[in-house]
């Protein structure tokens, strides 16, 4: 990033790496054919859309059938849950998620409450986990899904999706994740985690906007959700995002070679971040599990001062992180899952998300240091709810 | 969020911020559960023809950009005012003042607003003869 200016919203979204760009081109010029039809230039691009496919399954340790390609995360979301519902209503109407899920994940579950279908929401601890037992003892023989996600977005909890997929399995229910947050992340292989469909999303791990996949481990009964051609099998209409599919299969496969890498450095950034805010400013929360945690997420409550306040200070200062308070994302209401996890509200509305990625410097990590400290204080000062000592 | 100069420049440098230590009248507004909480403090004398008027006034604020930038012109607006011409002071002037605030962030004004009323009841329910 030029320009001085400092991007730690990773998990809002990443900036496109080069090289995946780079083997993006050729599919807006020359190779704009659309894999369907059946001339050269089409056959051509049907088999590079096969070889994207193939890395994107070698990323999770599955089999290219079982991959097909979406727009992102949210259709993945929406075409798992909605299309497993329907493809089962007649054996039950029951699905059991978390209150954390992301709202592609809650929104979709409320809607399906309106049509008949019962939803659970398992509670967490004060670290994010989901409640595992409370999962196991909410099975009924109406379950037909479970589906929780792997790592949460907003501060970076990674669920026992292991011990979950055994109990679905157990109780012979489908077990869905929603994996956006950890593919391309960490390693993420759907046989060892033992789940039915995961959702993951291009853009979270230098990829492009607007493309994603879905895991469907074969024979599994589930619907259509977008209805239309015959691509990908008949079960995922509309034209091929050629484009966008080539740039996921780059994407997977540099991160396959380079996400440990990059996982260390990372992890080494983060952690002199949270070290930093925690020596120099009294009365923060850090939220999130202390060790099962995406190594690149930070998430804070700021006492006595609110999240959107210090957000706007930190871009006065080019830095651009993000808050739990939805007062960035057009409500008022404090983070879902920061409520889940026990923070009263008040303090939730000062709630600050850094999430690091690739192309974050040790300088970066230092000017953030340099900076919050005194916009915390400047903000504390004009709060009534703060003791001046 | 998009707020206009005005709200950036005030939310950045807000005008009368702090706390009066011995204020004549205090409002207390707004709820934490919320995300937004106003103290308005005043510090009142009368003047020449025997008016009440505002001499000094600061405030407290817990909040987004628009709860503080809204808290510091109602300030700026009342203070040198007589008592009844900044009970007059309207959520709809602060707005006017900053050139506008996004619709949800509408209530932030008219929590100024009444901040201000607080403050001034405050002061005349402690003032009654």
């Amino acid at each position: 990033m030029e320009n001085k200016t400092i991007y730690m919203d990773y998990n809002a979204t990443t900036p496109t790496d080069p090289r995946v760009l780079e083997v993006m081109k050729d599919y807006f010029f020359e190779k704009f054919g659309n894999p369907s039809s059946i001339y050269e230039i089409a056959r051509e691009n049907k088999k590079e859309i096969e070889k994207a496919r193939q890395k994107v399954a070698e990323l999770i340790d599955a089999e290219p059938e079982e991959i097909f390609f979406t727009s992102g995360g949210t259709e993945s979301d929406n075409w798992a849950i909605k299309g497993i519902s329907f493809a089962l209503k007649n054996k039950g109407n029951h699905i059991i998620t978390s209150q954390i899920e992301h709202h592609a994940v809650l929104n979709t579950c409320k809607f399906l409450s309106k049509i008949g279908y019962e939803i659970t929401y398992a509670p967490v601890d004060k670290y994010g986990v989901v409640d595992v037992d409370f999962i196991r003892k909410s099975i009924k023989k109406e379950t037909i899904l479970i589906t929780i996600m792997h790592a949460n977005n907003e501060i970076g909890t990674i669920q026992p999706i292991e011990e979950i997929a055994k109990i679905a399995k157990e109780n012979g229910i489908y077990f869905h994740s929603d994996c956006v947050q950890t593919v391309g992340k960490i390693p993420v292989s759907v046989k060892k985690l033992g789940v039915d469909i995961i959702s993951l999303s291009a853009h979270k791990f230098y990829g492009p906007k607007g493309v994603g996949a879905i895991y469907i481990k074969k024979g599994t009964k589930i619907e259509t959700f977008i209805h239309g051609g015959e691509q990908e099998k008949g079960k995922r209409g509309g034209t091929y995002n050629v484009p966008g599919i080539i740039g996921l299969g780059k994407a997977c496969e540099i991160a396959k070679e380079e996400m440990e890498e990059e996982a260390k450095k990372v992890k080494y950034l983060r952690d002199k971040l949270e070290k930093g805010i925690m020596e120099n400013i009294p009365e923060i929360i850090i939220n999130g599990h202390p060790e099962n945690r995406l190594y690149n997420t930070l998430n804070l409550c700021v006492k006595y001062v609110e999240g959107e306040s210090i957000l706007l200070n930190l871009d006065f200062e080019k830095i651009y992180a993000s808050s739990g308070s939805a007062c960035t994302s057009g409500s008022l209401e404090p983070s879902h899952v920061l409520l889940a996890i026990g923070i009263p509200p008040e303090i939730a509305h000062g709630s600050l998300r850094f999430s690091l990625g690739k192309y974050n410097k040790e300088e970066d990590v230092d000017k953030v240091l340099d900076v919050l400290p005194k916009i915390v204080e400047k903000l504390r000062k004009m709060s009534p709810f703060w003791e001046k000592k | 969020m998009d707020y206009t100069e005005k709200v950036l420049e005030y939310f950045r440098n807000p005008r009368n911020m702090g706390r009066i230590e011995n204020a004549d009248g205090i409002g207390k507004v707004g709820n934490p559960v919320c995300g937004d909480v106003m103290w308005i403090y005043i510090k009142v004398r009368k003047n020449e023809k025997g008016e009440e008027i505002i001499e000094d006034i600061k405030f407290e604020t817990f909040g987004c950009a628009a709860a503080i930038a809204t808290s510091s012109v109602v300030t700026e607006l009342a203070k040198g005012k007589t008592l009844s011409e900044a009970e007059k002071i309207s959520n709809k002037d602060v707005v006017e003042f900053l050139g506008g605030l996004p619709p949800i962030k509408k209530h932030c004004s008219l929590l100024a607003e009444e901040g201000l009323k607080a403050a001034i009841n405050d002061y005349r329910k402690k003032n009654k003869k």
